[in-house]
This record gives C-alpha cells, sequence and structure tokens, in this order.
C-alpha cells in the first residue's frame, strides 16, 4: 500500500463560503468498533447519539489536550492512539500551560495542543526522534516563543472565512470526512471511522493548523465558484430523461473532484510506517515525496484489515517544512553522513552544513564544526571577491 | 408596452416588497444582524428617494412590523419632501398602518421619532390621533409607561386634555409625578400605586408590569406564574409555557387550538422530539385548527398541490430567529393541507412525518423538486432559503428544463416561498430566472403571497402592479373605516 485508498467514502457536492470549499465525504456502512474515546465527547455528548455500544477499539487524535492524568493537568496526546478496553492513558507530552493560556481553555471542551507544536511533533515523530526531546524543544517554544526561524502556522481561527464555513456547513447525513480547500488549494482531509465521532470533531477543524499558503490564499483569493449544475436539455423529452440527467451530473461532480482537485493528496505514493496494530486496525503515519514545490501531505492514518481508511488527518506542508523534510530525508536516506548527502545532493560539504543550520537544525551538528563550515563559506566569499 | 424604466421601476417595488416582508434587523443564519441591517436601511433610502408614492403604497401589504415601523418613520422625517396630496394620501395609509401595529412598537417608534428629533405638524397630529384612539389609556400609561410618557412630551400633548380623557386627568399627575398623591380614583393607577406595597395587588397588574413588582417582592417565579396566568395575553401564555412547565407549574394554560399557525409551528419545534410524541394529537389538532382558520372558504379549492420543503440545517435560522426558516415551511405544511384537495409534502431530508422534523442535513433541493414534478401537481410550492447545495444550482436546472422542455405551456404553476432575506443580494434568493419568488414572514399570508408572486414572472407591468397595491390600500383604508365606530 502506497497510495491513499478512499474507497468506500463516497464524495458529495461541495459547499463553498467566500474562498474555502468544504467537500464532505460520506460512507454508506460507518465503521462501528473504531471509536471516537467515549469520554472525549465532552459537551457534543448533546449532539451525539450516546447509546449503548458493543464492545469497539477506541481511539484519540494526535495532538488531543485532555485531562489523562490523576492529578487533573491537562496533557496533549502523542500521536495518534489506539486502546481496546477504553481506560489506558495514551503516551502524552504535559504541558505547562502560561496562567492566561490555561485560563482561556474551557474545562470539559474538545481542545488541541497549540498547533505549531502538534505539526514539529509531526515531523520529530516521523523521523523517529524521541518524544522527551520534543518536549524539551516545545517546553522552550512555550517558555521563549518560536524562534523567528520557524515559518508561521496558523490556527484555523485564523483563517479568513473558515470559521463561518464551518459553521454554516450542512453536515450530510452518515458524512464521516471532509476535505477542506482554500481558494481550491487542498489544506487538509480529515477521516473518522463513525457519523457521530464526525459532529463531535466538525468544530475542532477551526483549531487544526494550516500553513502559510492556507492563511495567504484565505486573505487574499476572492471567493471561489460553484460548481453548477448544468443540464443539457435538447435531450431532455420526458420526466424520466431529466432524472437521467440529474444522477449524471452528481455523477460527474464525483469523478471531476476525486481525479482533479484532490489528485495531489491522492496520486502521491507514500512512505508509510506502522505504528501500532490492535485487532484488525493499524495505525500509521505516512510521509510525502517532499518533492519541493509541489503538494506534500503529512500524516497520520489508521486502516482496517482490508487496507480502507477508517482514520485519517493530514497537513498539508509549507514550502519550508517540504524542504527541511526533503533535506532529512536524504540524510536519512545516506544514513545521516554529511559528505555523502552531500555528492548526493551535488553541493560540498559546508554549504549541506550551512543549508542545515538555515533549515533550523543547526543543534544536529556540533559547534565547531559547523564553526569550520562557516569559516569554508567566509573564505569562498572573500577569495571569489 | 411599458418603458424599460417602468420595468425597473416594477422591479424594484417586488425586490423592496420581498425584503420588507421577510427581514428584520436580526440576525440570519448566513448574514448577522449588521448586514441584514445595512442592506435593509440602503434598500429603504433607495426606495424613498425614486418611488416616494409607491413606498408609501406599500404599508397596505402584509410587510413586517419591523418595516412598516421603519417606512412611517422615513416617511414622517421627510414630510417637508412631499407635496400637500401625498401627504394626505400618505398621512392616511400610516394612520390605518398604526393601528393594527402592536402598542409596543408604535411606542417604540415615538421613541425612534423623538431621538431623531422629528417633530413636525404632521408627526405631531398623527400621534395624537393614535394616541387619542387608544381603548384604554390608563392601561397604557401602567404597562408602556415610558413609552406613553415619551410620546406625550415629544408630541407636545398635555394629558388632562379633552382628547386624552379615557383616563382622566389623573394620568399627568401618574406619569410625570407618580408618588405626588395619596391615592387615585382610576383603579388600574390606583392598583400600582398599592402594588408597591402589597403583594396581593400586583397580580391585578398587566404581566410585564406585574414582573418588575414581583421581583421587588421577592415572590418565587412558580407561585408568581401562577396567580398571575389570568392576566398574560395569549402569545405571553405560549411563550412561558415551557418554562413554567420546567418549574412545575401547569397552571399556564395555553389554549393552543386558539393560537396563530405560525407561532404555533414555533412553539411546536421548540419542544423536544419525545414530548411531540407524547402530545402528538393535541398539537396535530392544535396547528390543523390553526391552519382551517386560515384556510377559511378557500378550504379545499387550490385542487392537487405538492409542496417542496426545506429543513436543512440552514433551515435552523439564527439565535435571534430560532428555526424560523423551518416553522414557516411547517406551518405551510399544515396550510396547503387545508388548502389543496389532494396534497403530498416533500421534505429535503426525505422524512415523513412533519411533527418531528429538526433542522438537519444538506439541501438536495433539484432532487426533490424532481420527485415533486413526478406526482404532476397543479400547483408546485417551494419553502426553501434557495441555499440549494447538494448539488448547488441543480434545483434551478431541473425548473428551468421543467419549464423550456416539459411544460412550455405553464400547466404547472411554480411558486418558491422564500422565508429569509439575503442582505448581500437585496432580495430573497431566488432558485431560477423561470419560476417567481416572493418572500414570506408568516405562512398566514401564504395566498396573498402566491397572488404577489405572479407579478415576479416578469410578465405584469408596472401599471398591473400599481393598480394592485392601490387596490389593497383601499381595502385597508375601507376595513380601517368600518372599524372605526367601534
Amino acid at each position: 500500500m502506497t497510495t491513499l485508498d478512499l474507497t468506500g467514502l463516497a464524495t458529495r457536492p461541495s459547499q463553498v463560503w467566500g474562498a474555502v470549499r468544504l467537500v464532505p465525504l460520506v460512507r454508506a456502512d460507518p465503521v462501528d468498533d473504531l471509536r471516537l474515546r467515549s469520554q472525549l465527547y465532552g459537551d457534543a455528548t448533546g449532539l451525539v447519539e450516546a447509546g449503548p455500544r458493543h464492545a469497539y477499539i477506541s481511539y484519540i487524535p494526535h495532538g488531543f489536550v485532555a485531562t489523562w492524568t490523576g492529578d487533573g493537568t491537562p496533557a496533549a496526546a502523542y500521536g495518534t492512539h489506539m486502546s481496546a478496553n477504553g481506560t489506558s492513558a495514551p503516551a502524552t507530552m504535559g504541558l505547562r500551560f502560561h496562567r492566561g493560556m490555561a485560563r482561556r481553555q474551557a474545562k470539559d471542551r474538545l481542545r488541541f495542543l497549540p498547533l505549531h507544536l502538534a505539526l514539529e511533533g509531526y515531523l520529530a515523530l516521523h523521523f523517529g526522534g524521541p518524544s522527551t526531546a520534543w518536549e524539551e524543544w516545545s517546553q522552550r517554544a512555550i517558555r521563549q516563543g518560536l524562534s523567528p526561524r520557524v515559518e508561521e502556522a496558523y490556527v484555523g481561527a485564523e483563517v479568513r472565512g473558515l470559521a463561518e464555513a464551518l459553521r454554516i456547513f450542512e453536515i450530510h447525513p452518515g458524512q464521516c470526512g471532509v476535505l477542506v480547500y482554500v481558494a481550491d488549494a487542498l489544506a487538509a482531509a480529515f477521516v473518522v471511522p463513525h457519523p457521530d465521532d464526525y459532529r463531535a470533531l466538525h468544530p475542532t477543524l477551526l483549531q487544526d493548523l494550516y500553513g502559510e499558503l492556507i492563511h495567504h490564499y484565505a486573505t487574499l483569493m476572492p471567493p471561489v465558484p460553484d460548481f453548477r449544475a448544468r443540464i443539457p436539455d435538447e435531450r431532455v423529452r420526458s420526466l424520466a430523461d431529466l432524472r437521467g440527467a440529474v444522477a449524471e451530473q452528481e455523477h460527474a461532480w464525483t469523478h471531476f473532484h476525486d481525479s482533479a482537485m484532490a489528485a495531489g493528496l491522492l496520486d502521491h505514493e507514500y512512505a508509510w510506517q506502522t505504528v501500532h496494530r490492535l485487532g484488525r486496525f493499524t495505525l500509521s503515519r505516512f510521509l510525502p515525496p517532499f518533492r519541493p514545490k509541489e503538494e506534500n501531505h503529512i500524516g497520520e492514518a489508521i486502516t482496517d484489515d482490508r487496507g480502507r481508511i477508517a482514520y485519517l488527518k493530514t497537513f498539508r506542508l509549507s514550502e519550508n517544512q517540504v524542504r527541511r523534510g526533503h533535506l532529512l530525508s536524504r540524510l536519512a536516506a545516506n544514513d545521516w553522513h554529511l559528505a555523502h548527502t552531500a555528492a548526493d545532493l551535488g553541493v560540498d560539504e559546508a554549504q549541506l552544513g550551512l543549508r542545515l543550520e538555515s533549515a533550523g537544525f543547526a543543534s544536529l551538528l556540533r559547534q565547531d564544526v559547523l564553526d569550520g563550515y562557516r569559516k569554508q563559506a567566509r573564505n569562498r566569499g572573500v577569495s571569489r571577491g | 408596452m411599458d418603458s424599460y424604466g417602468d420595468v425597473v421601476a416594477a422591479e424594484d417595488v417586488l425586490l423592496f416588497v420581498n425584503a420588507a416582508i421577510t427581514s428584520t434587523g436580526q440576525r440570519e443564519f448566513h448574514t448577522d444582524a449588521g448586514e441584514q441591517r445595512l442592506s435593509l436601511d440602503f434598500l429603504h433610502a433607495y426606495m424613498l428617494g425614486n418611488y416616494r408614492d409607491l413606498y408609501a403604497g406599500i404599508l397596505a401589504l402584509d410587510i413586517n412590523d419591523h418595516n412598516a415601523a421603519l417606512v412611517i418613520r422615513r416617511l414622517l422625517e421627510t414630510t417637508g419632501e412631499a407635496t400637500a396630496d401625498q401627504r394626505r394620501s400618505e398621512g392616511r395609509l400610516i394612520a390605518c398602518r398604526l393601528a393594527t401595529l402592536p402598542p409596543q412598537r408604535v411606542y417604540r417608534l415615538f421613541g425612534a421619532l423623538g431621538r431623531a428629533g422629528v417633530n413636525n405638524r404632521r408627526t405631531r397630529a398623527i400621534m395624537r390621533d393614535w394616541l387619542s384612539a387608544r381603548p384604554d389609556l390608563a392601561f397604557d400609561a401602567v404597562k408602556y409607561r415610558s413609552g406613553l410618557k415619551r410620546a406625550l412630551r415629544h408630541a407636545h400633548l398635555a394629558p388632562g386634555r379633552a382628547h386624552l380623557t379615557p383616563a382622566g386627568e389623573e394620568l399627568g399627575a401618574f406619569l410625570f409625578a407618580p408618588l405626588s398623591r395619596p391615592r387615585y380614583t382610576t383603579p388600574l393607577f390606583e392598583t400600582w400605586r398599592r402594588a408597591h406595597y402589597e403583594k396581593a395587588a400586583l397580580y391585578e397588574l398587566p404581566y410585564t408590569a406585574a414582573e418588575g413588582f414581583a421581583a421587588k417582592h421577592g415572590i418565587a417565579r412558580d407561585v408568581f406564574l401562577e396567580r398571575i396566568a389570568p392576566r398574560m395575553t395569549r402569545l405571553e401564555t405560549l411563550r412561558v409555557q415551557e418554562a413554567a412547565r420546567r418549574r412545575g407549574t401547569t397552571a399556564v394554560p395555553a389554549d393552543l387550538t386558539r393560537m396563530p399557525l405560525t407561532r404555533l409551528a414555533t412553539y411546536v419545534l421548540s419542544l423536544p422530539v419525545e414530548d411531540r410524541l407524547r402530545r402528538r394529537t393535541e398539537l396535530t389538532h392544535a396547528l390543523e385548527s390553526a391552519a382551517d382558520r386560515v384556510a377559511g372558504a378557500h378550504r379545499g379549492s387550490w385542487g392537487k398541490v405538492t409542496a417542496v420543503l426545506d429543513d436543512s440545517f440552514s433551515a435552523s435560522g439564527s439565535g435571534q430567529k430560532r428555526r424560523r426558516p423551518l416553522a414557516v415551511a411547517l406551518a405551510c405544511h399544515y396550510l396547503l393541507a387545508a388548502l389543496a384537495s389532494d396534497y403530498t409534502a416533500l421534505w429535503t431530508s426525505g422524512r415523513t412525518d412533519a411533527l418531528l422534523g429538526h433542522p438537519y442535513g444538506p439541501t438536495p433541493l433539484g432532487r426533490r423538486v424532481l420527485d415533486a414534478l413526478g406526482t404532476s401537481p397543479s400547483r408546485l410550492l417551494i419553502v426553501s432559503d434557495g441555499w440549494d447545495n447538494a448539488p448547488p444550482g441543480l434545483a434551478a436546472e431541473v425548473l428551468r428544463v421543467w419549464r423550456v422542455r416539459l411544460d412550455p405551456r405553464r400547466g404547472t404553476s411554480i411558486v418558491h416561498l422564500n422565508p429569509v432575506y439575503d442582505a448581500a443580494d437585496f432580495d430573497v434568493r431566488r432558485l431560477s430566472p423561470s419560476v417567481p419568488t416572493a418572500g414570506i414572514r408568516d405562512a398566514e399570508d401564504l395566498p396573498a403571497l402566491v397572488e404577489v408572486a405572479q407579478f415576479a414572472e416578469g410578465r405584469t407591468g408596472l401599471a398591473e402592479l400599481t393598480a394592485y397595491m392601490y387596490a389593497r390600500a383601499a381595502r385597508m383604508l375601507s376595513e380601517h373605516h368600518r372599524e372605526q365606530p367601534r
């Protein structure tokens, strides 16, 4: 399995508000044996049928902040988590919020970790970085703010029109997922196993992270047009003909969307890494090919025994992140050997070192080595001048 | 043949009528209150500037109270621009419309005129006439105390003068120096005075005035509701019905069979589904008898009718207009069932039990319209906010192809009724140019609106439209004069 397989999820007509287009994904038969951990429904329980459930495996999305521990401090789920009995605590990352920040959090709300941290965590996770290192990094970021080198990312609430688009979105019966487009660039894909989970999590799309590109598009681009249905009337002679033409229109949209609009997500080959197997479900993470200047999505997915997606969450990487990912993947492919990697990329070692530094990976390099690279670069500048 | 200008004028008037029927300056599902008000204000200014006569004439149509008050206010503000003839006809229309407005609206309008500094002779005369026609000014003085006070002060009316006699010479003292007298001879004033000291007295006051005294005396809410029940108006009982029930008081009896249809539909939709199931016979009976009363003599005269009713998520309205679009659809459903001899209802969600409806899901209007045309009705009514989104524009295409290819002789009359004003377009949202769209606020107006909708098809010109409006105005004026002697 290398590409994403959305079999079982049918595309329905998009709903447009300003530059935001939301494309609903509907499941004919929902997955019943994988459900959102019940305590996460929080104050959304009123919305959702909380009927008796039979044995099921529960999951917790990555970055989900809740009170997992006995002492009542909030913590973020580190990586999506599956469990069979529904009680075991996930691997978490403790969060020490500023006082102001903590106060803003409502008690039983569905909420996500400040997501710029989550995304960095994602990158670290995908490259097998230890969670302790990430924690150390993120605590520093919380204390001191992000260093200016880190590219900006925006909470959904800051993406213009997204809040409104999500509010007025009419959730389809049986809807289990959504594709978020801003100015017709795919920003995120989100799929859950069951419609009830979707209704509970629909507003959390607003707390998700969106890249700089998406934020710019939302601010600068004019409203996107509706794809309005059009029926060629010369063929229609009876009501049955009209009915046929209507069905054709509905099919045409689905086909167009899946083949053209979502191509950047669905056509790429991904590098998959299995994290956890439980019952018939497999939790894995996937990495894009990191081709610069193309659409690259990173994400987590839970698939069932037939390889169908039960849970999916993707982030669109920004151009900077793609470049960093590209560097890391080249390094990993060359066993983290600088000289080999430099040769692979067609540059010399010092240039690679400086590229790593400017990409924000200075801490990977020993200080004296880095200083050596800088000196080489300076000398080259002098000899050229 | 109409000139181009006439066509534009007719379009403008219809557009304004639609806006004035639907918009209340409150938040809607897609737009907020600010956008609604801004858009509506523009329309009012535009109409007043270009078609003053028609603008005044619109008072005779079924526009909502909010817009009626706005029209009156604008007309009075610009008295100086009107000719003597215009002033006379406007004055009669205004007096007529004021008589049908609820008093709290009129007092609010007077307050607004005061704040805007509109104090021309015509305004003062209109205020004087309206006040002297009030059946019981003493009651108004207690219930709308500050409103009446402001109005008297603004219109320079001395309370003791002959035309304000109903409340006697005590009115002035009551309003402007209430505690200056040891007792009043007017019974209601005396009750009001005693209510300051005596709990029992407050139960003889109107509900809203008594509420303040109850708070002052610290009376428990359920005790208060139980004893004040006989003093409540019809709509007040309906409004506190569920709140009272939650407090365990059952003594606020709302006679559901006497309630207006759309209000009743709103009430039904506010109930949880279990309650609706439990009280199904009672609620259905109430809705059906309300619809019967509206249908009146037209009962069963509409032939084979099919309705497409929108219960998508957007029918939930807004925090200010809770489930209003759905309530209108539900009320239309019962009304059409009464008007038609053979009736089919198609909800966009596919639901078949209208009483249990709630706003949910997308709006596959195209599909439903197609299903509706499949029942070969003589009339097709679509009640929807016009946000056709699954897929977008399909309903328009189905209607267009139907008109062009399958029913060019217009054997089926199709009308789209829209309960939501779209602030961005300055009109209610249309489905298709081939189908007339009319705004709707209360299902009770449905028969009249279907009549108006024919103008929106673009085949009738300004002359007919003007004639229609004059006829309506004449009817309103004559009805008003017949009521006068009582």
